[in-house]
């Protein structure tokens, strides 16, 4: 029995998702009394340092370039079946959710993806509707599969231990999906697993006044983000998208600007802890959900939280 | 081309989410349903996009849900595609749907999702259906070009975008930028009404999860109001008491 866990890389970097799924995955095998196995496929920088997290092992397919999910579920499959898994674990990420269900089917296991819980005994929840209501699942099959929700399980240190990586035995089929090309946005943390997200919509009136944005997430260190609308006229990038056919996000801190908070957008952030609302229209429906409001001219509002926030950090 | 169009049925994004019998089942009661947006917007108008450009090609309708759903399943015809074919089940899990399509989807070039259903929101049935069919996934595409044999896809990922080559066939989730949506007009919803629609029992599955209890997410505290000169408060609203900062 063990608990393995695919331990995902972005560019060739381990995510933080990753490390998160890995601090699941420790707490379950804790719980199970059996061992945690992290699982990297492809360049995975990083993989000296999982140790800390509480893994017993760590092991490599290094020979696989390109992200094809039929190459990752089969190797995946059968690292699964070497180390006699009864759970694996993914993040619920865009790689994650294209291989669980494949890796589910080639294991003939029960999947619940975008967990919320740890799983106990056979049991697990997760969200649904967007985040209005919770499932409690049990799954009934031998082998588990779980996707967990971004944001939700820190990743912690646990151990001073340092696990050396070895390479792991496995057939890789040939890809049938050719990358050519991957490109993310270089030094910030992308929206599904930022922390702290600043969002603007509408009200402000311009692309050309988003640098007040910008210098507010500079400060917090957070993520910009922008509503539908913004998207669509072309004043933000789509990857700034939130809300429902946007990015889905989860972050402890989420500070709306000039955003009403229509039900499509608020159906991608309303699972974030914070969400702080500033508008200057009383009866903008995004208030219906906020924690903290601020009815307010958002040109004078904004500024001067970037102010009392730098003179917070200054100070503490 | 032959293509497969999967499509779901949900509650409307506005609805308020009650369960009943216990927590044991979605309370049905005032619920408007619809079909998956992403299913709709994206997967439904790309595949017909894809017909128009390769003539002589069809696009089919795969639905899984009892007999009360055919207006669902009437829409995406009169939306434009040329038949469906409705598995006669409740669909109990993404397992069992992602068994019943597979069933039914041997032949076709090319099998459209949307890039998850926006009730579960698990996004789990593509990629089974991918490996029961033992075909490649595209997931999360927004773009897609066609030349011969070959898809090239733009899929998005966290932070970024992948550009992919595929040879059909192939299944693929689609995400916003995929299509722009389509409006039934009235010849299309004349016409929707005598498109084929066969019905097909469903294959049995044992099921590997089950739900036990629904439950509702912990009421919000309400919304605490700042003045807008006085946003040091906020700031320390958001240490002290949100812990957040």
């Amino acid at each position: 029995m063990s608990v393995l866990v695919f331990t995902e890389s972005l560019t060739g970097k381990i995510k933080k998702s990753a490390l998160e799924a890995i601090s699941y995955g420790y707490q379950v095998a804790q719980q199970q009394g059996t061992s945690c196995i992290a699982l990297t496929i492809g360049q995975a920088e990083g993989a000296d340092d999982l140790g800390k997290y509480g893994v017993d092992k760590v092991l490599q397919v290094s020979q696989v370039n390109g992200f094809d999910s039929q190459v990752y579920a089969n190797i995946i499959s059968q690292v699964a079946q070497q180390v006699g898994a009864t759970l694996v674990v993914f993040s619920h990420s865009s790689s994650g959710k294209s291989i669980a269900g494949r890796v589910a089917v080639r294991l003939d296991a029960g999947l619940v993806s975008a967990a919320t819980t740890l799983l106990n005994g056979d049991t697990v929840n997760k969200n649904l509707f967007s985040g209005k209501g919770i499932a409690t699942y049990s799954i009934s099959t031998a082998v588990k599969i779980v996707t967990i929700s971004a944001n939700t399980f820190p990743p912690k240190e646990v151990s001073g231990n340092s696990v050396a990586p070895e390479a792991a035995s496995a057939n890789i089929p040939t890809a049938k999906i050719r990358v050519k090309e991957t490109t993310t946005v270089e030094g910030i943390v992308p929206l599904p697993e930022a922390d702290l997200v600043v969002s603007a919509g509408r009200g402000m009136k311009g692309p050309e006044n988003w640098g007040m944005v910008e210098d507010l997430a500079a400060i917090l260190g957070a993520t910009t983000a922008c509503s539908r609308p913004v998207a669509d006229i072309h004043w933000r990038p789509h990857h700034e998208h939130v809300g429902q056919t946007g990015v889905a996000i989860k972050p402890t801190l989420y500070i709306a600007i000039g955003i009403s908070g229509a039900i499509q957008h608020l159906a991608g952030v309303n699972q974030s802890k914070t969400i702080v609302v500033i508008n200057k229209d009383p009866e903008a429906p995004f208030f219906k959900a906020a924690d903290y409001g601020i009815v307010g001219d958002l040109f004078d509002v904004v500024p001067k939280l970037t102010a009392a926030i730098k003179s917070f950090k200054a100070n503490n | 081309m032959k293509i497969l169009v999967c499509v779901s049925q949900t509650p409307d994004t506005t609805s308020k989410i009650q369960f009943a019998n216990g927590n044991t089942e979605l309370d049905k009661a005032g619920i408007q349903f619809i079909m998956n947006p992403y299913d709709e917007w994206y997967a439904l108008v790309r595949a017909l996009e894809l017909k128009e450009a390769n003539a002589g090609s069809t696009v089919t309708l795969l639905h899984v849900g009892a007999a009360a759903n055919e207006p669902t399943i009437r829409k995406g015809l009169a939306i434009g595609a040329d038949d469906a074919i409705r598995v006669d089940a409740e669909a109990t899990s993404s397992y069992f749907v992602a068994k019943q399509i597979a069933a039914n989807a041997q032949g076709f070039d090319v099998v459209f999702f949307g890039k998850e259903t926006i009730d579960y929101n698990g996004s789990e049935v593509p990629a089974m259906v991918a490996e029961l069919l033992d075909l490649p996934f595209v997931s999360y595409g927004s773009k897609m070009s066609t030349s011969g044999n070959v898809a090239t896809i733009e899929r998005d990922i966290e932070g970024g975008k992948e550009t992919v080559e595929v040879d059909f066939p192939f299944v693929l989730s689609c995400a916003k930028g995929m299509a722009e949506q389509r409006i039934p007009n009235m010849q299309g919803i004349m016409m929707s009404k005598r498109k084929p629609v066969k019905v097909v029992p469903a294959v049995a599955v044992n099921n590997t999860v089950a739900i036990k209890t629904y439950s509702l997410p912990p009421v919000k505290a309400g919304v605490k109001m700042i003045s807008p000169d006085n946003v040091e408060e906020l700031v320390k609203l958001l240490h002290n008491e949100a812990k957040v900062l």
